[in-house]
C-alpha cells in the first residue's frame, strides 16, 4: 500500500475512501447543518421573544419548527455521530480502515443533495414542510404542501445512508478487529456504535416505509392513513414511532460511548462497571423497540394498552441509571482534572440525568395527558438532545482534536465555550419547563399574556447558546491553522485505547498491518 | 487492504444486514398493516365497528336495561351533502333491533358517491354494537340535488359490560365519487 499521501485538490475528497476523510467530511457537513438548523431556532426563538406576532407569519414559523427538527436529528446529529464512528472506530480496534471504503464514499455523499433538497423546499410554492419534524398524517398528506414530496425523496435518501453507514460500521467491528481484541474487550465508544448501527439497520427501513406510504397516499390513491378509503390515520404514528422511538437512542447511544471514553482519561481510572455499561447500552437498546406508543397516550389507547407502554417506559430508567451511577463511581475518588472535554461530559451527566427525570414524569400515562404537546415535553427532550447529543459531541471534539490534527486547541477558549453554552442552555430549557407545567403548548407563533417572562428568558438564553458555537466554530479553526502543536502519542496521559498508540497527528494510513494488543491498552 | 478471508467474511456481514434491512421495509407493509387492522378489530380500538352484517341469533330481549344510543353525523373536509340523522337519540333494550334513518342530500349538480364511516363512543362498546342492516355497508350514489333516507338497522348486544348506559354512534361521510370502489373490504366500513 506504500505510504502515499492524500490526493490533491477537490478531486481527494470527492472520491476519497479513506475513513479519516470521510470521517472529517461528515463533521464539517454536521457542523454546516448545526448552524442551519440552528439558525431555524434562532428565528423561532426571535418570534417567541415577545407575545404577538413580530417577525415571521405563523405559516413560515410552522416551517421552521420542522424544517429545525428535521435538519438537527437528520442533519446535524446522526451525521456528526457517523463521522467520530469513521474517523475513531478503525483507529480503535486497529483497523486499516472501514470495512467497505467505497460504500463509505458514497453514504456521504449522497448527504448533500439529500439536504438540498430539502431545503429547497423553502423556496417552493407553498411552502417547506410544516407539519412538524414527526410529519403525522394526515397534516403530512391530505393537508401537505406540494413540496412534500421533495421531503419524501429527502428523507428516503438520508435513509439510505444512514443504513449504508451502519452496514459498513457492523462489518467493520465484526470482521476489522486487530487480533487479541474481543467484543469484551472494544472501547466503549465501539461497543455503543455497534448496537446504535444494529437500531439503523432495523428502524431506518421503518421510516422508509412510512414515508412510501405517505407517498402512496398522495400520489397513487392507496388510503394506508386516510379514512376515506378504509384507513388509519393513528396507524401512521404507530409505524412513525416505531421508527422514532429507538431514533432517539441512535442518537443519544454514541454520546453515552463517548462520555464513557472521557470520563476515565479525566479521572485517571478505568470504567467503574464496563460488562455492566455493555449490557446496560444492549438493554435500552432491546427496550427501545417495545415503548413506541408512550408518545401517543393521548390517541385513545385502551387503559391495558396504556399501562404496558407506562411500565416498559419506566423500565428504561434501569439501564440507564446504570449507566449513569457508572460514572459517578468512575470519577469517585479519581484524579479528577478538568479540561473542557471533562467539563462537556460532566455537564452530560447532569443534564441527561435531568432529561431522563423529566421522562420518566412524562412516561406516566395519567401525568402525560397534562405534559403532552406542551412545552414541558420541548425542555424534556433538549434536554436530552442538546445536553446529551450535543454535549457529548462537543466533548469529543475537544477530546479528539488534538489527536487528529497534532494541533492543541485553546483550552482557555474551550472553557470559555463550555461555561457560556452550560448557562446559555439552560437559560433557555430550564423555564421552558414551567411554561409548559402552565399549559403553553408546543409549535405556535403566539402564546398567552402570562407566558412572556420565560419566554422571553428562553429566546435571551437561545441567542447566548447559538453565540457560543461561534466562539467554538472560531476555536476549532484556529485549532487547525495557528494551534500549539502536539507531538507526544498519548495526548492526554490518563487515555487509553489503540488510537493513543499512533503517531501525532496519525499517518493517512493507519494499522496497515494489526497491532500488537498490549494489556495496558485494553477496555474490559 | 484485507486478505480475501477477510473480504469474503465482510461481504457475508454485509449481505445480511442488507437482507435484513430489506426484511424490515417489508415488515411494515406486510407486518404492522394488516396487525394493526387486526388489532383494531379484536380488541375494538378507535371505535372501528365490525364492517360485517351481523347474522341475528336467537336472543330474548332484556328489559331490565335500557340503553342510551345517540347518533351524530359530520362531513369530511369539503364534502357537501347534507347529512344528519333523523333521530338524536333512542333508548334500547339491550338484543332488541331497533332501525332509524339517515338523511342524505346531495347540493351539488352533479352525481356523487358518498361513503359513510362509523365510530363508535366509548370504543369499549364497539364489539356489542351488531348493525345488522347499514347505509355504511355499501357506497351510496346519490343523483345532482336528491335526497335519500339511509336505513340503519342494530342490535346491542345484551353481554354490553354493566357500567356502559350510553353509546354514541357517529358517522362521518367522506366524498368518494372520483375512486368508486368495488372492493368488499373498503366498501364493508
Amino acid at each position: 500500500m506504500g505510504d502515499h499521501g492524500p490526493a490533491k485538490g477537490f478531486s481527494r475528497w470527492l472520491f476519497t475512501t479513506n475513513h479519516k476523510d470521510i470521517g472529517t467530511m461528515y463533521l464539517w457537513f454536521s457542523f454546516a447543518m448545526f448552524i442551519l438548523g440552528g439558525s431555524f431556532a434562532m428565528i423561532i426563538r426571535a418570534e417567541l421573544f415577545q407575545p404577538g406576532l413580530q417577525i415571521v407569519q405563523p405559516e413560515f414559523f410552522n416551517q421552521m419548527t420542522t424544517m429545525h427538527g428535521l435538519v438537527m436529528v437528520f442533519g446535524a446529529i446522526m451525521p456528526a455521530f457517523v463521522g467520530l464512528a469513521n474517523w475513531m472506530i478503525p483507529l480503535m480496534i486497529g483497523a486499516p480502515d472501514m470495512a467497505l471504503p467505497r460504500l463509505n464514499n458514497f453514504s456521504f455523499w449522497i448527504l448533500p443533495p439529500a439536504f438540498a433538497l430539502l431545503v429547497s423546499t423553502l423556496f417552493m410554492d407553498g411552502g417547506g414542510p410544516n407539519f412538524g419534524w414527526t410529519f403525522y398524517a394526515p397534516l403530512s398528506t391530505t393537508y401537505a404542501p406540494p413540496s412534500v414530496t421533495y421531503f419524501i425523496f429527502g428523507v428516503h435518501i438520508m435513509g439510505a445512508s444512514s443504513i449504508m453507514g451502519s452496514i459498513n460500521i457492523i462489518a467493520t467491528i465484526m470482521n476489522l478487529r486487530a487480533p487479541g481484541m474481543t467484543y469484551m474487550k472494544m472501547p466503549l465508544f465501539v461497543w455503543t456504535w455497534f448496537i446504535t448501527a444494529f437500531l439503523l439497520v432495523a428502524v431506518m427501513p421503518v421510516l422508509a416505509g412510512a414515508v412510501t406510504m405517505m407517498l402512496m397516499d398522495i400520489h397513487f390513491g392507496t388510503s394506508f392513513f386516510s379514512a376515506a378509503g378504509g384507513g388509519d390515520p393513528v396507524l401512521f404514528q404507530h409505524v412513525f414511532w416505531f421508527f422514532g422511538h429507538p431514533e432517539v437512542y441512535i442518537i443519544i447511544l454514541p454520546g453515552f460511548g463517548v462520555v464513557s471514553q472521557v470520563i476515565p482519561t479525566f479521572s485517571r481510572k478505568p470504567l467503574f462497571g464496563y460488562a455492566s455499561m455493555v449490557y446496560a447500552t444492549a438493554a435500552i437498546a432491546f427496550l427501545s423497540f417495545i415503548v413506541w406508543a408512550h408518545h401517543m397516550y393521548t390517541v385513545g389507547m385502551p387503559v391495558a394498552g396504556e399501562l404496558y407502554f407506562m411500565y416498559a417506559t419506566m423500565l428504561i430508567a434501569v439501564p440507564t441509571a446504570a449507566k449513569v451511577f457508572n460514572w459517578i463511581t468512575t470519577m469517585w475518588k479519581g484524579s479528577l482534572t478538568f479540561e473542557t472535554p471533562m467539563l462537556f461530559s460532566i455537564a452530560f451527566v447532569f443534564l441527561f440525568t435531568m432529561g431522563g427525570f423529566t421522562g420518566l414524569m412524562l412516561a406516566i400515562a395519567p401525568a402525560d395527558f397534562q405534559y403532552h404537546d406542551t412545552y414541558f415535553v420541548v425542555a424534556h427532550f433538549h434536554y436530552t438532545m442538546v445536553a446529551g447529543a450535543i454535549f457529548s459531541m462537543s466533548a469529543a471534539i475537544y477530546y479528539w482534536i488534538p489527536k487528529w490534527t497534532g494541533k492543541m486547541y485553546n483550552e482557555t477558549m474551550g472553557k470559555t465555550h463550555f461555561w457560556i453554552s452550560f448557562v446559555g442552555f439552560n437559560l433557555t430549557f430550564f423555564p421552558q419547563h414551567f411554561v409548559g407545567l402552565a399549559g403553553m403548548p408546543r409549535r405556535i407563533p403566539d402564546y398567552a399574556l402570562q407566558f412572556a417572562d420565560f419566554n422571553m428568558m428562553s429566546s435571551i438564553g437561545a441567542f447566548i447558546y447559538g453565540a457560543s458555537q461561534l466562539l467554538f466554530l472560531f476555536n476549532v479553526v484556529r485549532t487547525i491553522t495557528h494551534g500549539k502543536p502536539v507531538s507526544e502519542p498519548r495526548v492526554w496521559e490518563g487515555a487509553h485505547g489503540l488510537e493513543w498508540t499512533l503517531p501525532t497527528p496519525p499517518p493517512y494510513h493507519t494499522f496497515t498491518t494489526p497491532p500488537d494488543l498490549k494489556e495496558s491498552e485494553m477496555h474490559g | 487492504m484485507a486478505d480475501q478471508q477477510t473480504q469474503a467474511a465482510v461481504r457475508r456481514t454485509s449481505f445480511k444486514l442488507v437482507l435484513g434491512a430489506v426484511a424490515m421495509f417489508a415488515f411494515v407493509f406486510v407486518v404492522m398493516v394488516p396487525l394493526y387492522n387486526a388489532l383494531c378489530d379484536v380488541l375494538g380500538l378507535n371505535g372501528k365497528t365490525n364492517g360485517e352484517r351481523y347474522r341475528v341469533v336467537e336472543a330474548s330481549v332484556d328489559t331490565s336495561r335500557e340503553i342510551k344510543v345517540r347518533f351524530a353525523a359530520s362531513n369530511n373536509e369539503d364534502m357537501s351533502w347534507g347529512f344528519r340523522p333523523q333521530t338524536g337519540m333512542v333508548v334500547v333494550n339491550p338484543g332488541a333491533a331497533t332501525t332509524i334513518n339517515y338523511i342524505a342530500t346531495n347540493p351539488e349538480e352533479r352525481s356523487m358517491v358518498g361513503q359513510a364511516i362509523p365510530s363508535i363512543v366509548p370504543s369499549e362498546a364497539a364489539p356489542y354494537f351488531h348493525k345488522t342492516e347499514c347505509f355504511c355497508f355499501n357506497q351510496q350514489p346519490l343523483e345532482a340535488g336528491k335526497s335519500a333516507e339511509l336505513g340503519l338497522q342494530f342490535i346491542v348486544d345484551r353481554d354490553l359490560p354493566a357500567h356502559i348506559q350510553s353509546i354514541t354512534l357517529s358517522y362521518t361521510i367522506f366524498d368518494v365519487t372520483d375512486r368508486v370502489s368495488t372492493d368488499p373490504d373498503l366498501a364493508a366500513r
